[in-house]
């Protein structure tokens, strides 16, 4: 491996590393302490990092990607639909008339009406990184402003196709001699006009129907194989896939993830396939954060402090304005639309593939394009603090703060119960449980299990029960029980930990399968404990002693005074457990155990308690002597 | 001919030997059905169909068990609550059961003079056995006195064995309606109209 790309991770990963707690520390959100790290990396602070910066944050916008994917598996396309509304109204209003202010504001400068369009719709865009990522860190994409928000950011991501459409008709600069081997070569390009519009159509529908034939039967496959960082790989697969076919036809790579992300969206392994892509996309914001903090150009800010902080503030509060305009208009209340449009006043990502891709092709000056350069790098970096200052300075004003509602993509009904694991135990704890109307949400990692519950009606989602996200979406926080009935037992105490970390009020009940098992989770703090052979072995026992001609009555009560014996006998044997570990192997220590058992049997006081109460022996001796 | 149900509780029959000698004189007549509860149901979840359709079947139903702290074991009163249901057994609907005669079949530990007012026990049978009267009652049953089995603790292997057979006389007279409702109402135990 090259020793530079060593180094630059290093570099990158401790700047994040040591930068962004702090942030978080500081309340100042992650966002924010990506980008501080970025600056200080960069050639500004530290000159740690130089001109490759701007390559890893075309690799880092990939994380862009697979964040649109996210959100399209967050969306399922009913709700989709309801939002076409504020997409395309709101979304396209907010992009027409920013552009159309923008550009009225760079014609007053002198500018030519061409560069003065192009730059307005470049300055339309918001970073959907920026935003989206806060929003969710602060737990409001929920709200009315999360959703309207979200609207206008998916509407600028379809808007960028025209835009890149008409932005070669504004072309006034000679042409730089290396435009045509700018990246975005289309294999469309090449296809005569009237092919073009089918191409893309047939792209979209193809990917729509890929993710709904291909990728569900794929995945189930993957699945079924057990191996997680396989069912990972395909996951990154099928998204690095449809970026580079987005690209081939010419349309928005995020975009195309988006559809995907919607497509796959009601299949079962929706949460899986989160929880699995949530920590790369996590880790490609923040590289994407780090690199537009490396590359805010201060010499440049230095040189013009005054201009550049100008047309900052100026693009700000012009895009601030027509948010909050249309905030009103789409009847959102103050608070919220104060966090509408300050959320996206600022300058997108996009903005730089467009100011490359403008600069190109002779629309925008290179001191023009440098310059804003600056100026988006710049509102990116103060679109957290605005935020903050919105959230500080100008809510607790209003008083009127709408409290986020619950996630409705989560489980929808309520149920009392969570099953984690419907093998041959838990199938059976939850059939008796719904047979009882007992609502229960099913927890399981088999997909062939998964499939057949599903086809019977059941609410059973995909996945690794032990980790967080999985059981908050299954309604966690709701739930009053957690039936742990999985079979591999270190499964269970994670489980257990983290139900015990993020869930404490959870009853838990949960399933062992033998002795030691019992043990480490009584040692978890458990006390719900069940031994899966126990009670099965007990009844297997007492049917042999009915047949063998005791009393029914009597074997039942034999049976249910052993079992309360056993685990009294268990719970001595766990307390001594430890100090044996260390002189007998674990073959010896069970057989050792097995002898204490035995001998307990017949010490204890317990199978005289059978009959004691209706013994008439003592009695009969003592009328004898009364002579009653 | 009339059919008898034997009701039959005892939890520790293993443990009693005049109870097995009288269940077993008991099994050998003609139109007797024998119920043994905790047998049937050893974890107490009594088949109120089944218990039902029983009494219907019958017209003698005999409650036998030992006579535990002044009544029956636990499964008596948890068949009584769960089978004599409202509407069914009692009630303005519940007249499923009328006409039906019932007693109760008894072994105490304590002799017969225990059982007098001034005795040990301080009470009587019929004044132990009041609720037992009073469900009859309210079921339109026919209360007959009962058959008692004093002083288990002392009996000696002929005289179980004499009762046992006065017990089989007993069901014979029942199922072959040999028996004078009228004059069995005014005895005090049925054990009187059984001569050995």
């Amino acid at each position: 491996m090259n020793q530079s790309v060593l180094i630059q991770a290093i570099v990158y990963l401790a700047s994040g590393v040591f930068f962004v707690p702090i942030a978080k520390r500081l309340g100042l959100g992650s966002v924010l302490g990506y980008l501080i790290a970025g600056v200080m990396i960069g050639p500004a602070v530290l000159g740690l990092v130089g001109e490759e910066g701007h390559d890893i944050m075309h690799f880092a916008e990939f994380g862009v990607i697979i964040m649109l994917f996210l959100v399209g598996l967050e969306l399922e396309p009913e709700r989709l639909w309801k939002l076409r509304m504020p997409v395309l109204g709101l979304g396209g209003l907010q992009v027409l008339l920013t552009a159309l202010l923008t550009c009225g504001l760079a014609l007053t400068t002198g500018l030519p009406w061409q560069p003065s369009l192009a730059l307005g719709m470049i300055l339309a865009m918001s970073s959907t990184a920026i935003v989206l990522q806060t929003l969710n860190e602060k737990g409001l994409m929920q709200t009315a402003a999360g959703q309207n928000t979200f609207a206008v950011l998916l509407f600028q991501d379809i808007a960028v196709i025209p835009i890149l459409a008409i932005m070669p008709l504004l072309a006034t600069y000679p042409l730089p001699i290396s435009a045509t081997e700018h990246e975005h070569v289309a294999f469309i390009d090449g296809l005569p006009g009237w092919l073009r519009p089918i191409v893309v159509v047939s792209a979209v529908v193809g990917l729509v129907l890929m993710g709904r034939y291909v990728m569900q039967p794929v995945f189930r496959i993957i699945a079924r194989t057990g191996m997680r960082e396989v069912f990972i790989a395909t996951a990154l697969l099928m998204v690095a896939g449809i970026s580079v076919l987005m690209e081939m036809v010419g349309l928005s790579p995020a975009l195309g993830a988006f559809v995907a992300g919607v497509v796959l969206a009601n299949s079962e392994y929706k949460h899986e396939l989160e929880s699995d892509i949530d920590p790369f996309k996590g880790l490609l914001l923040g590289l994407f954060f780090i690199s537009v903090g490396a590359a805010i150009n201060f010499e440049l800010i230095a040189e013009n402090p005054l201009l550049v902080v100008g047309i900052v503030l100026a693009v700000m509060v012009a895009k601030a304005l027509v948010l909050a305009v249309l905030g009103k208009v789409f009847r959102l209340k103050t608070d919220q639309n104060l966090l509408f449009s300050l959320g996206l006043c600022q300058v997108g990502e996009f903005a730089f593939v467009l100011f490359s891709f403008a600069s190109q092709n002779g629309i925008l000056a290179k001191e023009t394009v440098d310059l804003m350069t600056a100026v988006v790098a710049i509102s990116m970096g103060l679109t957290p603090l605005v935020f903050l200052a919105n959230e500080r300075l100008l809510l607790p004003r209003l008083g009127t703060k709408e409290v986020a509602e619950k996630e409705q993509d989560t489980i929808d009904e309520k149920n009392a119960v969570i099953v984690a694991g419907f093998g041959r135990y838990g199938n059976i704890v939850g059939r008796f449980l719904r047979a009882n109307n007992i609502g229960t949400t099913v927890l399981d990692f088999d997909s062939d299990r998964v499939d057949t519950l599903r086809k019977l009606g059941m609410k059973v989602y995909y996945g690794d029960a032990s980790r967080y996200d999985l059981l908050k979406s299954a309604g966690a926080e709701d739930a009053k029980l957690m039936i742990i009935a999985l079979d591999s037992a270190e499964k269970s105490l994670e489980l257990v930990e983290t139900v015990k970390k993020h869930f404490p009020h959870l009853k838990v009940l949960v399933r062992a399968s033998d002795r030691e098992d019992t043990y480490d989770l009584m040692d978890a703090g458990l006390t719900h404990i069940y031994r899966e052979t126990v009670d099965s072995s007990l009844r297997m026992g007492v049917d042999a002693m009915t047949l063998l001609g005791f009393r029914a009555y009597q074997s039942q009560r034999a049976a249910r005074l052993f079992l309360k014996h056993d685990e009294k006998a268990l719970a001595g044997l766990a307390a001594v457990r430890h100090d044996r570990k260390q002189y007998f192997s674990s073959a010896r220590q069970r057989i050792r155990e097995l002898e204490d058992l035995l001998s307990s049997d017949e010490k204890d006081r317990w199978l005289k308690d059978v009959e004691d109460g209706w013994d008439p022996e003592s009695l009969r001796n003592e009328f004898k002597q009364q002579n009653l | 001919m009339s059919s008898v149900l034997i009701l039959f509780a005892h939890p520790a029959l293993e443990k009693s030997r005049t109870n097995r000698l009288l269940l077993e004189a008991c099994r050998s007549v003609e139109g007797v059905t024998v119920n043994d509860l905790y047998e049937e149901y050893p974890d107490f979840d009594i088949d109120v169909d089944r218990e039902q359709q029983l009494l219907l079947d019958h017209d003698y139903i005999l409650l036998h068990h030992p006579f535990y702290w002044y009544s029956s074991p636990a499964i008596v009163k948890q068949w009584e609550d769960l089978v004599l249901e409202h509407g069914w057994a009692y009630g303005r609907e519940g007249k499923a059961l009328v006409g039906k005669k019932i007693l109760n079949v008894l072994t105490t530990g304590g002799r017969h003079e225990a059982y007098e007012e001034g005795g040990y026990n301080r009470f009587t049978m019929q004044q132990f056995l009041a609720p037992f009267d009073q469900t009859a009652y309210l079921c339109k049953m026919i209360y007959l006195p009962p058959f008692v089995v004093h002083g288990t603790h002392r009996l000696s292997e002929p005289e179980m064995r004499r009762y046992a057979s006065q017990y089989k006389s007993l069901l014979t007279m029942l199922t072959t309606d040999q028996i004078d409702l009228e004059d069995a109402k005014t005895r005090r135990y049925l054990n009187e109209l059984l001569v050995d």
